[in-house]
């Protein structure tokens, strides 16, 4: 066992039975818990972790941080307080404790939705509305003397049993709890995962690995058809950062690390990834690998699949790992590429060696007013033509505009918003812009502070071709503020009848002004047919640019009062928007992945001979159907 | 089996069918010229990008499109790109409208003079209209209207105009722009002129295509084509040409605009302008050149009664809603779009069905003046011999029974009931004195004798006969169906000499091939109690002898035309190894000429040039015929086939 097999010195034990102590005392348990904690050394630990990571973000009993029934951390949250204004709680973020006066407004012109019409999710998980867990006794035992902590306990299961779609949110809103795992494990580095893969294929038990739980593809969903016990296998243990390479510039990571304490542990040694999804918050390098992730700055850093330089993924047949860290291969079909994107089918990820950088000297945010959509699409598509995107450009469309502006914190002084006035009299009146029709861009440099501003400079010549007016460093933070928040606004709106959701897609760049236009269109009619009685809010955005294309995330949300079903309602639009999508020339997921939500479209996606690959594959991998997630395929 | 398949009624009956209101009514009471000086604001699309005529030429010579094409054929001919794309701004300039409202006003002023003069009213359906100003402002709009008379696209401009709606621009064919001034009129009142064949020439198709698309795309304008490609010559609609169709749809197949919407229009004359003209181009004597001389000369039109239009805007049909589940629009996800490509199988087929679709549509609201059943009626009674007329009373107690029948099949009849019979008949009758007359209380047609010679008389008697059968013609998709089922019967036990009836199956060979077609007969048939349909036979009632005969010598006409190229088989066996197809047309008639003259056929419509064209079409499509080099030859391995041909 690994204690045995690897040697190393009793500071060493003895360092690791400490921080376990500490940590068994952040997570004192109810007495009667299958929780066990043991001391048992991890291979991983063979050589000191480069960072230690004390101050972990993730709990194992992830509810007393975060909210069971919708996004992000328990405290943080839209209110309407007694005023009858909005106000967003808690501490953590800039927008935190502060009042959002035009939101109360935007909510009720943009849905109906208005103070009198509450809904109230149910407050607290009903434990005996949870199935009782089907236990695999022979496996718990087992299980039980590797040392590895585990859990039956009804609300770690319900935790683990769904990611934020909008119909798994509304259930558990609504108190309705369907199949969920039968058991939580927390495997502490690589042997842990080693030994309960070994365990599950002994004894026929379904994994499904789960890392930050962000997932908005279905894919954490337990199959309702499954009849063996599911075990989820809870990554967020396995967070050390085990060495940093300054020479080659990597860094191996356990994968199980969630994006904002791995960029802050690298941030220490004066390093980053660049990788930062809208999810960073909570989502897991493993979840990243799992499923091809993409990150705000990739124009800088490049996506996951430029980032990643080695895996190590346990499967019912073995672990899998390249023999080096060549920074490219040709040695056939590259293996990573069956990892990446396997959505937990294959296996799991455990270490990742990543590529990183040196924390940039000087970040600077910016933003561009364009007349209207077309000309901010133009604008993109130029600036992509020469090469020369900041870390990050994205185009809002005139609804995201106007609720990014409706998100606009109270000003504290006369001035400010003497000069916001200003402002919008400079851009309406007197450059004739139609306030129904602009859009505004927001952009992020990165860098020596001499070629951000070089580079700002060209970003801004290159808009002022396309009617782009510069419009300030504010509204540019302020809209990638937005992009952490909006979660939580979707909490908010489901307390006032509006369900909504995003979804995105990648497209070529001639399609995508038609893309925009006919799928927002589609949104509008399908609601229309369905019987929704409320205008729809149906936005868009371009997030990405690429050299022959770019991402395009939908917004879309409704107000939900008079139907019987808006769930099913809400999924037929959302199906016929994917539907348009793909009929557009978009493709099926440009980063949220396929799960089991879009699993429909696959075969005409990759062609039958694609999905044969993938399907034999999986049957050489996995073929008891272990990972039994049935993502994906 | 066939009777498994449930048809489900489609009653028409049922169908509540919109108001119609007299355009001419309001003019008639107020001055002309303020009406055509008045504020005119159509609604417009809302994704309309305002642009003038001339932008948009440039539009088009600036697009990917053209100038794939224009690099394509510079490189395939050899000719440098400028000139290419010089060559492409002629075509346009040839091509391109210049609506301007001026000049509407102007035909807004003279159409209400002339109008007034021609005809006793102009009915519309404003709720068609309603139903077109709103989704004018929703998507881009094609209007398809029927094409029987010159007359079409004035009026529809005309009606557009009155309504407040935005005008159309329209395909117009090459041979307007002939007359001098009023070709240019009438590109300034938006039409585009068209080529009538450009098959191999690549260049003229980009421009024709991008031009129109460009329109489309734009929200420029509502398109206006006719579906038909010409005007029908024997008020029947003919074959759906698919290629405008096709360049309507493509920005939506390829997601240029999210919707685009067609409505079909029926437009019914009681009396055509161009009847008699109709009948001579038929039996062979060509179409007089459009000239503005010409168009004066026919001035004598205006001072004759042409009763009265219909005008009926049917609703609007979504491309996007037909091409739900049938084209799979991720095809074109793969190739550039500006690349032309012919369209895919998929596409072709889909496109067909709804060009035939809209032609359906179109019949089924044409309003049936009670002429068409006395047309009917007059011809079949003269096919029967009865040359010295039918008596007053007999035709109008036979109309009535017509009229019911009419009603009972769905169609949809403009018979005003507040009036007796006899007055509906007369004031009919008096409205075609050109084609019957009256005398002693009997009601002949005008078939006028003492002739030279008896070729001369038999084409002159086949003028008015034709002209009638083309009055006849426009209630004939209202019978096809059943009267295909009945001559069907009527074959079937009458050439077998059986005495059981015939079964289902054997019936629906080979005519109604379509189930749902079949389906239809039986349903109607047996709702009108004629038929009495079991599992597996058909039953004539007593009662439905009537009906049955009625409908057998509706089609007997086109039975005999087609028998008649049968016979020609020997004729063309005979004469030549192979015919060219300029040359098949007279060779056919001068044979059928001589077979009517010897009374070895009874009908003087087998004469119509349209029904041998079908016929040719047919047996080509049978592959009894073949093509070879222009020439028209038999294929010898399909004799036997044909002579499997139950008629």
């Amino acid at each position: 066992m690994a204690s045995s097999s690897c040697g190393g010195g009793s500071d060493r034990q003895m360092a690791a039975q400490h921080r376990l102590s500490i940590i068994a005392g952040h997570l004192q348990r109810p007495s009667g818990s299958n929780t066990a904690i043991l001391a048992a050394e991890c291979k991983a630990q063979a050589s000191k972790p480069f960072v230690s990571s004390e101050r972990r973000t993730v709990p194992r009993r992830r509810q007393e941080i975060m909210k069971w029934n919708g996004w992000g951390y328990s405290d943080s949250k839209f209110v309407y307080n007694k005023k009858g204004q909005a106000e967003f709680t808690g501490r953590r973020y800039k927008l935190s404790g502060m009042i959002i006066p035009g939101l109360k407004d935007w909510m009720e012109n943009t849905f109906g939705a208005t103070l009198q019409h509450k809904t109230t999710a149910t407050p607290a998980l009903n434990s005996s509305a949870v199935p009782p867990p089907t236990l695999n006794e022979a496996f718990m035992e087992e299980l039980k003397s590797t040392g590895i902590p585990f859990s039956a306990d009804a609300e770690d299961r319900v935790f683990r049993a769904h990611g934020h779609c909008l119909h798994e949110i509304f259930a558990l809103r609504e108190g309705k709890i369907g199949r969920v795992p039968d058991m939580v494990v927390w495997p502490n580095c690589h042997n842990d995962v080693v030994k309960i893969v070994e365990l599950a294929c002994k004894h026929n038990v379904c994994l499904i690995p789960y890392g930050g739980g962000t997932s908005v593809s279905s894919a954490l969903e337990c199959p309702p058809e499954e009849s063996r016990s599911i075990v989820s296998l809870d990554t967020s243990q396995m967070n050390r950062i085990l060495w940093i390479d300054e020479k080659n510039l990597t860094a191996h990571v356990e994968a199980g690390i969630i994006g904002q304490d791995l960029e802050n542990l690298l941030n220490e040694s004066g390093y980053c990834t660049g990788h930062e999804p809208d999810s960073m918050e909570f989502s897991s390098l493993g979840g990243w690998v799992a499923t091809r992730a993409s990150g705000m700055k990739k124009n800088i850093y490049g996506n996951i699949e430029d980032l990643v330089i080695h895996i190590k993924m346990v499967t019912p047949q073995g672990v899998i790992e390249k023999s080096c860290q060549g920074p490219r291969m040709s040695t056939g079909p590259d293996i990573h590429h069956f990892i990446m994107g396997s959505e937990g089918t294959l296996g799991v990820i455990t270490e990742v060696t990543m590529k990183i950088r040196p924390v940039p000297e000087y970040q600077k945010y910016g933003s561009v007013v364009f007349p209207n959509f077309e000309q901010g699409v133009a604008c993109l598509r130029e600036v992509a033509r020469q090469r020369c995107a900041p870390a990050s450009i994205r185009l809002m469309d005139n609804e995201q505009f106007k609720f990014g502006h409706a998100l606009k914190p109270q000003v504290s002084s006369i001035f400010t918003s003497f000069l916001d006035g200003l402002k919008k009299f400079y851009i309406t009146k007197f450059k004739g812009f139609d306030p129904n029709r602009l859009c505004v861009a927001t952009l992020l440099f990165e860098g020596d502070r001499e070629k951000v501003l070089q580079h700002e400079k060209q970003v801004y010549d290159i808009a002022a071709k396309f009617g782009g007016l510069a419009a300030g460093e504010d509204n540019g933070q302020r809209g990638y503020m937005l992009t952490f928040v909006i979660a939580y606004l979707r909490d908010l709106g489901m307390d006032y009848y509006v369900i909504g959701e995003s979804f995105e897609t990648s497209v070529p760049w001639d399609r995508v002004l038609d893309i925009c236009r006919n799928v927002k269109a589609r949104i509008v009619y399908e609601c229309k047919d369905k019987g929704v009685q409320f205008p729809p809010l149906s936005t868009c955005r371009v997030t990405q640019t690429y050299d022959a294309g770019a991402c395009v995330y939908f917004y879309f949300a409704f107000n939900y009062r008079g139907l019987g079903d808006p769930v099913h309602v809400y999924e037929q639009v959302e199906h016929a928007a994917r539907e348009e999508i793909l009929a557009n020339g978009g493709s099926l997921s440009h980063h949220h992945g396929v799960g089991k939500l879009r699993k429909e479209w696959m075969r005409e996606t990759v062609s039958s001979v694609g999905m044969g690959m993938l399907q034999s594959v999986k049957d050489y991998v996995d073929p008891k159907n272990i990972f039994g997630s049935r993502n994906l395929l | 089996m066939a009777s498994k398949v449930v048809y489900s009624p489609r009653d028409p009956m049922l169908k509540k069918r919109d108001d119609f209101e007299d355009v001419l009514e309001e003019r008639r009471r107020s001055s002309d010229l303020r009406y055509a000086l008045r504020c005119y604001t159509p609604v417009l699309y809302k994704g309309l990008t305002p642009c003038k005529a001339s932008e948009l030429k440039t539009m088009v010579l600036g697009s990917d499109q053209l100038h794939y094409v224009v690099n394509q054929v510079s490189r395939e001919s050899g000719v440098s790109v400028d000139e290419v794309q010089a060559e492409a701004s002629v075509i346009l300039e040839e091509m391109a409208q210049r609506l301007q409202l001026s000049t509407i006003r102007f035909f807004a002023f003279t159409l209400s003079k002339v109008f007034k003069a021609m005809f006793r009213s102009i009915c519309v359906n404003e709720e068609g209209l309603q139903r077109l100003q709103q989704v004018i402002q929703e998507h881009p709009v094609v209007l398809l209207p029927s094409h029987r008379s010159y007359m079409d696209f004035l009026l529809m401009s005309y009606i557009l105009y009155t309504y407040d709606l935005p005008l159309p621009v329209i395909a117009a064919g090459m041979d307007f722009m002939g007359m001098k001034v009023v070709g240019e009129m009438l590109r300034m009142s938006g039409a585009f002129f068209i080529r009538r064949s450009f098959g191999g020439d690549k260049l003229y198709w980009a421009v024709f295509s991008e031009y129109v698309k460009t329109m489309l795309r734009n929200g420029f304008a509502p398109l206006e084509f006719f579906l038909e490609g010409t005007r029908s010559r024997t008020a029947k609609s003919l074959t759906p040409k698919l290629g405008l169709l096709n360049i309507a749809m493509d920005p939506f197949l390829k997601g240029e605009v999210f919707d685009v919407s067609l409505v079909p229009v029926s437009i019914s004359y009681e009396r055509v302008l161009e009847e008699t003209l109709y009948a001579r181009e038929l039996l062979g004597v060509p179409k007089p050149k459009e000239s503005t001389s010409g168009l004066f000369k026919a001035r004598r039109v205006l001072s004759e009664d042409y009763g009265s239009i219909h005008v009926y805007f049917g609703p609007p049909v979504s491309v996007r809603s037909l091409a739900e589940g049938r084209v799979n629009r991720s095809q074109f996800s793969l190739v550039p779009r500006h690349i032309p490509m012919r369209p895919s199988e998929d596409v072709h087929g889909f496109v067909n069905d709804a060009a035939y679709r809209l032609v359906r549509a179109q019949e089924d609201n044409m309003v049936l003046k009670p002429w068409v059943l006395l047309a009917s009626l007059l011809l079949q009674n003269q096919a029967a011999g009865k040359n010295q007329g039918v008596p007053l009373g007999e035709l109008i107690q036979q109309a009535v029974w017509l009229r019911d029948l009419c009603r009972q099949f769905g169609a949809f009849l403009h018979w005003p009931d507040h009036v007796p019979p006899s007055e509906v008949v007369s004031s009919s009758l008096s409205l075609h004195s050109g084609l019957v007359r009256v005398s002693e209380d009997r009601v002949f047609l005008a078939l006028e004798q003492g002739f030279l010679t008896a070729e001369e008389e038999l084409l002159s008697q086949a003028v008015v006969v034709l002209s009638c059968a083309s009055y006849r013609n426009q209630v004939l998709h209202v019978f096809l169906r059943p009267a295909l089922l009945a001559s069907a019967i009527h074959t079937a036990s009458s050439s077998q000499k059986r005495k059981a009836p015939p079964p289902l199956s054997w019936l629906r060979f080979p005519l109604l091939t379509r189930v749902c077609d079949f389906e239809e007969a039986c349903y109607l048939l047996t709702k009108s109690g004629a038929l009495h349909v079991n599992q597996h036979e058909v039953l004539a009632t007593e009662r439905g002898h009537r009906t049955l005969a009625f409908l057998t010598g509706v089609l007997d006409p086109f039975l005999q035309g087609y028998q008649v190229r049968l016979v020609c088989r020997f004729l063309c066996e005979d004469a030549t190894e192979a015919l060219t197809e300029r040359r098949f047309v007279p060779a056919v008639r001068e044979f059928i000429i001589k077979h009517l003259l010897k009374g070895r056929l009874r009908y003087p419509e087998v004469l119509s040039s349209d029904l041998q064209r079908n016929a040719l079409a047919a047996l080509l499509r049978l592959g009894a015929v073949q093509k070879v080099q222009g020439c028209v030859c038999f294929a010898h391995l399909y004799v036997l086939h044909m002579d499997a041909f139950p008629f």
